[in-house]
């Protein structure tokens, strides 16, 4: 498969895809099919539905591209809120979904070993910021984030009230901000020369 | 539900953690609420990394071509750009928006040297992959752009970066290597372009130092004249 566009940035290929190419969807897939699959599948669990998100996810950026602004976050976040908010839209639907395990496991493969070391280093980044949140702040982003449950969902659950479910909710990503922030380019370059 | 209420929502929103009526309202004060924009924003950079946190799992092969032809269904109206020449033409157009849009000052519209550049990453140095793929390698993340130095036992080091934008003309990416107490040295030039660019460093990286890399002239510096564009502690 040659991938004619592989040069172009993420948010040229939207621009792209705002005005019918159908080449510039399908290098957005071949770069965020897989992260949006895991995505999904984590939230959803259950290997159909988790297609039927991403799927809806693709085609919404296909109809609403020419809407994406570049100013409030980049392309990939945007493309994978589009992947989470179909699956948490999806498995509110599903009785069932309250009783199944989150440690099912799933499949692997598929792609080439720098793509597998590349989205095994983003997985480790974020699962290290995690574990070291407060176990309530934690609780809560995973519950709501991958659980898919709603903040009243989550206080009836944790047997909280609504205004903690929110303080720990905010606290938590504003702490995990902090914790996945680049160090700052001016402060790396100068550390790195100022001892020259 | 008072305004008070409404600002509170912002991190729910950002989770997708909201009940329909919920996000309606919220969505309709947004429009509104300047601080709340601002805060969504610093909201959502979190809340989007959640999503690289699922394990690994790999689509059926067949979802691609299902979505794009439901994709092509959508729009049969439109007569898609097929000749070579009138693409690039299109696709230069849109990169040049993309600049304007995004800034990135370091894009280059020189599509002809992209696609060089593009088949070169593809006949990438074996030896940076395996050390790239090496379970035994300490992998570091790079700031600056999306991307990784891998260092093995022995402090071999390779570059892996995402989507980094081609130098323009005249000009090469420089990687450098500094270690605390001397001068940065150099080691290696590449291009960019392509989804993928692999590096092989041309010298070791130690415990404690920083790799770095810089825009230069094409030729090469002997010492970097540019702010860096990415830098990783290793």
């Amino acid at each position: 498969m040659t991938r004619e566009l592989a040069h172009l940035s993420d948010e040229a290929l939207v621009l792209l895809a705002a005005r019918s190419e159908q080449s510039a969807l399908a290098e957005l897939y071949d770069r965020y099919g897989r992260p949006a699959y895991a995505l999904a599948l984590r939230v959803v669990r259950d290997e159909a539905l988790a297609e039927d998100a991403v799927q809806d996810a693709f085609l919404s950026l296909w109809r609403t591209a020419s809407r994406f602004v570049p100013a409030r976050g980049s392309a990939s976040t945007w493309i994978l809120t589009l992947v989470h908010r179909r699956s948490v839209d999806l498995v509110r639907r599903e009785e069932h979904r309250r009783t199944d395990s989150l440690e099912a496991a799933p499949e692997q493969g598929g792609g080439g070993a720098d793509e597998e070391a590349w989205l095994r280093l983003q997985r480790e980044r974020v699962q290290d910021a995690l574990t070291l949140l407060p176990d309530q702040q934690r609780e809560a982003l995973e519950l709501a984030y991958y659980g898919g449950f709603t903040q009243s969902e989550l206080a009836e659950r944790l047997g909280q009230p609504l205004g903690t479910i929110k303080s720990r909710m905010f606290s938590g990503l504003s702490r995990l901000r902090e914790l996945l922030g680049d160090p700052g380019l001016e402060t790396a370059w100068t550390h790195g020369t100022s001892t020259t | 539900m008072d305004t008070r209420d409404l600002h509170d929502l912002t991190a729910a929103y950002a989770l997708d953690a909201l009940g329909a009526d919920e996000t309606e309202a919220y969505e309709a004060h947004l429009a509104q609420c300047e601080r709340c924009r601002d805060e969504l924003t610093r909201l959502s950079e979190p809340a989007g990394a959640l999503a690289w946190g699922a394990a690994p799992a790999a689509p059926p092969a067949a979802l691609r071509g299902r979505i794009l032809a439901a994709a092509a269904a959508e729009r049969t109206n439109v007569v898609p750009l097929r000749r070579p020449w009138l693409f690039r033409a299109t696709a230069a157009a849109a990169a040049i928006a993309a600049c304007v849009a995004v800034g990135l000052g370091l894009w280059s519209a020189s599509l002809d040297r992209s696609l060089h550049a593009a088949r070169s990453a593809r006949a990438a140095d074996a030896r940076a992959v395996e050390i790239l793929a090496d379970p035994a390698s300490r992998r570091i993340p790079v700031a600056g752009v999306h991307g990784m130095v891998a260092v093995d036992a022995t402090g071999q080091a390779a570059l892996m970066l995402k989507h980094l934008p081609q130098a323009p003309a005249g000009k090469r990416y420089e990687a450098w290597v500094i270690t605390p107490g001397a001068a940065p040295r150099k080691a290696g030039m590449f291009d960019g372009g392509g989804s993928t660019t692999v590096v092989r460093l041309e010298r070791s990286v130690p415990k404690g130092s920083t790799v770095a890399a810089t825009m230069e002239r094409a030729g090469g510096v002997d010492a970097p004249t540019e702010a860096p564009v990415f830098t990783a502690q290793a």
